[in-house]
């Protein structure tokens, strides 16, 4: 029953119909058949899964009161510490490097029995848009292998889109949990900074990073969201409030009244037609469901790109400094006789790929005396100007939406040596990054010209994220009465024939 | 010919500025619950958040917040209503995210100040020492560098760390520059360092011990030409781990700086390690360059802002300042400098203080604590006060001087409670130490005593008394020493005719 | 003008301790001057009026209780180590000083 989705596999289980051991070699089995197509996984967990699977359904069979998503199985991003089970960050610099402790997100996905398979890829370190940045090699897109499953939650979408998996973890620091979810027909969220605990999410960027759920139906990501969100004493800057209902939110399938506010500097030029035609159909839906369409302007995202590429890349610059091969990770060059910092260069030099030297020493620049006020200290003073953009926007309307990315999923090896452009797929997404602000992307059909899925966004202000599952859901189901059935039934047929 | 330092400091004028590191006592670590005993088994007290595992967060210890508000009062420094922790980057195997977690411009307390008194020429003197600013950040954890020639840094074959250190919290305070202090400048130093460590004392805050490197002291010393009025390049002693350190430090690199000048040489900004055996500083690592630390506000922390109701709390219970108490306690012990100044370096002030509220005469409280209590300590290499504690001491002073323990049974009693054998009456009852005051019990051993010696009781007789000494002696014996000699003395004279 | 040269990312590359070919210092130059002059953008509208949000949650005195928890046992510490010996962990020798 992999190609149901995660509420009708908790269904069958809590009815007995299937157990989580079934299920979950159902999906090991569909790993081992498509996997060696698409790589979405970096490390199965054959056995461990399977070990959890059985002690869910022996809880189950003793009448313990289980959790709703018990006995499901999910596919976790590699950027997520496991205890025990290799933690790679799609980077050669953590190479075999197994975490003593368990991730506080892991933690409740384990105390919620929520099978774990194993680890996705990545961009390396989460920097990128299409997982080609991992030192593993990429992920490839479902709905066209040629393509890019999106980044740097690459794996995980391609994971859900595949089947491999019918839920999966992502983190999103500038849209790494929404745009693979746009260019691969799935659901991703970013929950609100604070909403869900980043102990044992290794950092990219403190202060944007944010862990959130990845599945194929918005009822199925408030599940998971549910599952992982809430105050966590380890993380300082987790939110010490409830969590926003989101599984009832999405449930509610009713707009009426609602102001949904159309951003008007994500939209137009540089937009793929297909994009924009899928987009403004879904507006419709909206208007037909009884929400009142607004157009608000937020004229500061436009420097939005700009200092996320100046805050991610600093803060990444001291959080990565701890790869050093002192205390874990590999270690290249040490001889017996250079010291400790020629031996930290070379394994530096070689653990790391591109990308994630060129953000360093972007970083490092920007950090630098002399150069902080100008790079580093301004681009905090635009982060002020986009949260303002956004309070004066939600005085206007309950919830903004805008596409989710500029384009579809495109060919690897595209844009893999213009950085410029391979950052403008964040366009639309870091915005949200950079406030703090839940966001959501749903797919909404597919590009006429090529055939690929086309995400919308969904924005909700700060704690509201109900608004933008309420939003989702009803959205969603309005689709699918429209099309008829699920939009990855138009995915191509992976596997040997 | 080489200047000495009467003579460096009449040709040049030495300016100060003093960085103190205190390693706060708190139960856990800074970031984390990681437990911060001295001298754990390596790597035992150690948790994803210290050795910097990736996707580790750190958390803030309230207390040691409330410790270092506290010591930010008790410096008269203000403590600002909004502060935040930085990252200060640079690359250190001892330092498991290649980061410290510290505090940058936006310290938790500025511009304090700490009077000292120094003994000079035209009498005491108080000198005020300017604080800039107090600030939290984690220790480093320790590097222990094996093989190679010297066993130090360079030449060392490799290095193994152990990270319990990492991330103990520490209190930088650092001073102003301190100008004018002339030839006192190690004097001033040394007492800045000395006051400063009994206000943390009394605070309760910190272990303040140099040896074991919970305080450290770096100097900075400069010197310009006599009367200038200039600034002179400084170089940076480290990690001074004696009081005497800081003031041999001081002193020693003026005399180093006045040479090199007077020769011609300039002065390198560069951090010095001082060398104990010697009291010179060798050179370490040139800070010519200015080091780059790309400090940033800690993205993974949020900002302390204590509000005024928290201060005030908080300045309650700020305890009387150690050099008004010493004034204080000196007057009403009657006590000579001296005196008080050794019960503080033992650390036994406040257990003297403690034995006199419990009735004891000042003078005897502190003779048995300085003296036998002290000394069985160092035998046993412990604490004075956790052999025996302060009611129990009070307890035997008030048996002597109801005579109801001579001295020495006293000394007997102390060492009963020492070895574990009860309270102080336990052990007179358990040991039998009752001084002996039965007359006839007394005459007894007295006449025995003569029995015994004919000849010394008839030299007695004959009007020699001193020789009544041995026959005293032969008393005490027999009652084992629980006799009062005293009494024994008045009774054999008048037995032998001389009473 | 270019706004970085070859030596600056020469002087970046010690500073984030990695080692770099002259052929990488070249091209990351290059790449750098291109991302700096797009990103240099930011100081137009950075006026001094405007506060800077280094966080985006308004969150402010988040302690712990000073309470000792579990660490991990050394050999967990230890279990990532490259190298370690004497339960610690085993580094290539440390040249220069601390701070």
């Amino acid at each position: 029953m992999i190609h149901s989705t995660a509420a009708e596999m908790a269904t069958k289980l809590a009815a007995g119909e299937i157990s989580s051991v079934e299920l979950t070699q159902q999906h090991l089995d569909r790993i081992s058949v498509v996997d060696g197509q698409v790589h979405a996984f970096l490390y199965v967990d054959t056995e461990g899964a399977l070990s959890q699977a059985a002690a869910v359904d022996a809880k189950r069979v003793a009448g313990e009161k289980l959790s709703p998503l018990a006995g499901v199985p999910l596919a976790l991003k590699d950027v997520l510490t496991q205890k025990g089970i290799p933690t790679t960050c799609g980077s050669k610099i953590l190479e075999g490097w197994r975490p003593p402790y368990d991730s506080t997100i892991v933690s409740k996905l384990k105390s919620a029995g929520i099978v774990i398979l194993g680890k996705t890829n990545m961009d390396e370190f989460a920097m990128g848009s299409s997982t080609e940045n991992s030192a593993y090699g990429p992920s490839h897109n479902p709905w066209d292998l040629t393509r890019i499953p999106g980044g740097s939650g690459g794996g995980s979408a391609a994971s859900l889109a595949a089947f491999e998996a019918p839920l999966a973890m992502g983190t999103d620091t500038g849209g790494s949990i929404r745009q693979p979810a746009a260019v691969t027909g799935t659901v991703g969220v970013k929950p609100t900074y604070g909403g869900v605990s980043r102990y044992g999410l290794v950092a990219f960027s403190s202060s944007l990073d944010q862990a959130g759920p990845c599945a194929r139906t918005v009822l199925d990501a408030a599940l998971l969201h549910e599952a992982i969100a809430g105050y966590d004493p380890r993380d300082s800057t987790s939110i010490n409030a409830p969590v926003p209902a989101v599984v009832a939110a999405a449930k509610k399938l009713d707009v009426k009244g609602m102001k949904i506010g159309i951003v008007k500097e994500l939209s137009g030029d540089g937009y793929q037609a297909g994009v924009r035609s899928r987009f403004d159909e879904a507006i419709e839906e909206l208007v037909n469901a009884g929400a009142e369409i607004v157009e608000v302007s937020c004229p500061n995202f436009e420097y939005a790109l700009a200092a996320y590429y100046l805050i991610a890349p600093s803060e990444a610059s001291s959080n990565l400094a701890r790869f050093d091969s002192m205390r874990y990770g590999i270690r290249v060059g040490d001889d017996g006789v250079r010291g400790a910092e020629e031996v930290m260069k070379m394994t530096r030099e070689v653990g790391f790929g591109k990308e994630v030297k060129r953000r360093i020493i972007l970083g490092t620049y920007a950090l630098s005396s002399g150069y902080y006020d100008a790079y580093y200290g301004s681009a905090q003073k635009v982060r002020t100007l986009i949260t303002q953009d956004f309070a004066a926007a939600f005085s206007k309307a309950d919830v903004l939406v805008s596409p989710t990315c500029p384009t579809t999923a495109f060919k690897i090896g595209e844009k893999s040596d213009d950085p410029l452009a391979m950052y403008l797929n964040d366009i639309a997404t870091i915005p949200v990054n950079m406030a703090g602000i839940g966001g959501m992307s749903l797919p909404v059909g597919l590009a006429p010209e090529d055939g690929l899925p086309v995400g919308f966004q969904i924005m909700s202000p700060a704690m509201k994220d109900d608004l933008m599952y309420q939003v989702g859901g009803t959205l969603e189901a309005a689709l699918l009465r429209k099309w008829g059935s699920p939009i990855l039934s138009n995915a191509p047929a992976l596997g040997a024939n | 010919m080489a200047l000495n330092y009467d003579q460096a400091i009449a040709a040049y004028d030495p300016t100060l500025g003093l960085e103190v590191h205190v390693e706060l006592n708190t139960n856990s670590k800074m970031f984390c619950g990681c437990a911060t005993e001295f001298g754990a088994e390596p790597n035992t007290q150690t948790c994803p958040v210290c050795l910097g595992l990736p996707g580790s967060l750190p958390a803030v210890n309230g207390k040691a917040i409330e410790s270092s508000i506290l010591i930010g009062l008790a410096l008269n420094c203000s403590i600002a209503p909004f502060s935040r922790f930085a990252r200060k980057n640079y690359f250190y195997p001892d330092m498991p995210k290649n980061f410290q977690t510290s505090q940058f411009d936006e310290p938790i307390c500025v511009n304090g100040y700490l009077d000292v008194e120094i003994e000079t020429d035209e009498g005491t003197k108080v000198f005020r020492i300017d604080i800039e600013r107090v600030h939290m950040e984690e220790d480093t954890g320790k590097s222990l560098h094996v093989g190679g020639s010297t066993g130090r840094i360079h030449g060392a074959e490799y290095s193994l760390l152990d990270y319990n250190r990492a991330g103990i919290p520490l209190v930088e305070i650092v001073t102003k520059i301190i100008p004018n202090t002339g030839k006192y400048a190690p004097l001033v130093a040394r007492a800045y360092v000395t006051e400063l460590r009994d206000i943390l004392r009394s605070l309760g805050v910190s272990d303040v011990k140099m040896e074991q490197g919970s305080l450290r002291c770096d100097a900075n010393v400069s010197l310009a030409p006599a009367g200038s009025g200039q600034l002179g390049t400084r170089s940076e002693t480290k990690n001074v781990n004696s009081l005497r350190s800081v003031e041999r430090a001081v002193s020693g690199e003026i005399e180093r700086q006045a040479n090199r000048l007077q020769n011609g040489e300039r002065i390198v900004q560069e951090t010095r390690h001082f060398l104990e055996e010697s009291g010179q500083t060798r050179p370490g690592r040139s800070k010519e360059q200015a080091e780059d630390y790309r400090y940033f506000p800690e993205p993974d922390l949020v900002p302390v802002a204590p509000d005024a109701a928290w201060i005030e709390e908080l300045r309650a219970t700020l305890p009387e300042k150690p050099s008004i108490r010493r004034k204080r306690l000196k007057i009403e012990w009657a006590v000579p400098d001296k005196e008080m100044a050794s019960m503080v370096n033992a650390e036994l002030l406040d257990t003297v203080e403690e034995t006199v509220l419990l009735g004891s005469d000042p003078t005897k409280a502190r003779s048995w604590w300085l003296g036998e209590i002290s000394r069985l300590a160092n035998e046993k290499e412990v604490a004075p006060t956790s052999l025996i504690t302060p009611i129990q001491v009070a307890e035997v002073i008030a048996l002597i001087a109801s005579g109801e323990l001579t001295d020495k049974l006293a000394r007997q009693v102390v060492e009963g409670v020492i070895n574990g054998e009860g309270t102080p009456q336990q052990v007179i009852d358990a040991r039998g130490l009752k001084v002996v005051s039965d007359d006839s019990a007394l005459m007894v051993a007295i006449e025995a005593a003569i029995a015994s010696q004919p000849e010394t009781a008839e030299r007695i007789r004959g009007g020699n008394i001193p020789a009544a000494g041995a026959l005293i002696g032969a008393v005490m014996k027999a009652t084992g020493g629980q006799a009062d000699a005293a009494k024994v003395r008045e009774l054999l004279l008048k037995h032998l005719g001389q009473g | 003008m270019s706004a970085i040269s070859r030596d600056e990312v020469a002087h970046l590359s010690r500073l984030a301790r990695i080692e770099m070919t002259d052929s990488e210092l070249d091209h990351l130059a290059s790449e750098l001057d291109l991302i700096l002059g797009a990103v240099a953008r930011v100081q137009e509208v950075a006026g001094a009026d405007v506060p800077p949000t280094s966080h985006p949650l308004p969150l402010q005195n988040v302690f712990r209780p000073d309470v000792v928890t579990p660490s991990l046992t050394a050999a967990e510490s230890l279990s990532g180590a490259p190298a370690s010996a004497e339960q610690r962990f085993k580094v290539p020798q440390i040249l220069g000083d601390a701070e």
